[in-house]
């Protein structure tokens, strides 16, 4: 890069974190006297605070989800998937295998396309069945956006109990589905790729494009994120912010309080057939908590959304057999469903 | 030159094949583009994600989408 350009791009980054961070930090007050001020809205109406929380949440979660995507994008320039390849074929892990993919799983941006080259590079590489489905686990589940959009409305407590059960998940549901010989299920040509895969003897080679050169990718990618889910997140916070003035308090309550042992089940199987993105669905998650769901069934219902998708299964179905597909997702749901229990007891 | 946009046919992928094709088209370069959406194909490349640019079989960008003037700098490079 031109030395022009690199002193245009430090300045610009010097000029827009800070302004980003300040933003935030001002950011109640600001819609405060947007609404209330400016547009001459009641704060006791119901359209009033509607109105208020939408614009608040908006601005607050994508600053959020620019950030968190350009702090993943940073880590994965410097670690990306490849190289975990290479990491988990060549080292001895002793176990902690599983745990490193199911990491990976959460800090790779996910996309759905690229569940198939990911699980097939894996494969080839010789890497065990188990420790694949560790990263296929976590992979939906815990990414950038259901990261960004948990913190901007459930705080930073619930984040971390919902990222690191994800991953806790990945862990342990690989390592179970490698104990259970189910390569066999394997579509015809996996296996073969699978009988034919070589431990890779080569060596991470590092890229050593420096880090001035990367930033404007990486910020470009994070941003890329950020406009990819820009409707989806408007959407979800604009039906959570009209249910926020008009669902009375303790409307779900009688349903799904924690005392019903159906309720984690049920949501769980409410949540299979939606077809939704965490941008989508935190929103309204967050309006079912506020008015009396507990935590632990809204978790479990946010899960079997983004990790039990059936468009997903389908996609899978080209490297796995019905069979197998049906025991990686049962298995899925047993584990959010213990999941949802544990956390309506302890939180 | 012989351009593969890898993709098994993702929005990312086309946005990538429509860009590559502008950019080829915008600066006259000689070169055919095709999309390989055949996942036994795309595993060829040893691409774990996608979209990917090959350029001469060689995969010069895979798991994002550049921009227009990255794609340029990687085609004029070839040449």
């Amino acid at each position: 890069m031109e030395k022009r350009n690199k002193i245009k791009l430090l300045a610009s980054i010097a000029i827009l974190l800070p302004a980003l961070l300040v933003l935030y930090y001002f950011l109640q007050p600001l819609v405060d006297y947007l609404t209330y001020g400016l547009i001459g809205l009641h704060t006791e109406t119901h359209l009033g605070a509607s109105v208020n929380f939408f614009i608040y949440d908006t601005i607050k979660i994508l600053i959020l989800l620019f950030l968190i995507s350009s702090l993943m994008g940073l880590v994965n320039a410097y670690f990306p998937v490849d190289r975990l390849r290479i990491y988990l074929t060549t080292k001895k892990l002793y176990g902690f295998q599983y745990f490193f993919a199911a990491l990976f799983g959460a800090i790779t941006p996910f996309c759905s396309c690229s569940s198939i080259p990911l699980f097939i590079g894996f494969v080839k590489g010789g890497i065990p069945l188990g420790v694949t489905f560790a990263f296929l686990i976590t992979s939906p589940l815990v990414n950038e956006v259901a990261v960004a959009m948990f913190l901007g409305l459930f705080g930073i407590k619930a984040t971390l109990v919902y990222a690191i059960s994800g991953i806790f998940m990945g862990t342990i549901g690989g390592f179970i589905l490698g104990k259970f010989k189910l390569d066999r299920h394997l579509s015809d040509w996996v296996k073969e790729i699978q009988a034919n895969s070589e431990q890779e003897s080569e060596q991470w080679e590092t890229d050593q494009t420096p880090f001035i050169d990367r930033l404007p990718i990486i910020i470009r990618e994070g941003w890329g994120i950020v406009k990819s889910v820009l409707l989806y997140v408007i959407i979800g916070i604009a039906i959570g912010a009209a249910m926020h003035g008009y669902v009375p308090e303790n409307f779900f309550t009688a349903y799904l309080s924690a005392d019903k042992w159906y309720a984690v089940p049920l949501a769980v199987i409410l949540a299979v057939p939606m077809y939704a993105n965490a941008a989508g669905i935190v929103p309204v998650i967050q309006v079912f908590v506020a008015k009396g769901v507990p935590l632990g069934t809204a978790l479990a219902f946010m899960m079997a959304v983004v990790g039990l998708s059936l468009p997903e299964a389908t996609l899978l179905k080209k490297v796995m057999k019905w069979k197998l597909i049906g025991i990686f997702f049962g298995t899925i749901t047993v584990f959010i469903i213990l999941l949802g229990y544990l956390f309506n007891r302890i939180i | 030159m012989e351009i593969k946009i890898l993709g098994t046919g993702c929005p990312k992928c086309k946005t990538l094949e429509k860009l590559t094709r502008e950019v080829v088209e915008q600066n006259g370069i000689d070169a055919t583009v095709t999309k390989v959406e055949d996942i036994y194909q795309i595993m060829k490349y040893g691409v774990m994600t996608t979209p990917a640019l090959v350029v001469n079989e060689k995969v010069e960008i895979k798991g994002r989408i550049p921009s227009a003037n990255e794609i340029k700098q990687v085609l004029t490079k070839t040449i």
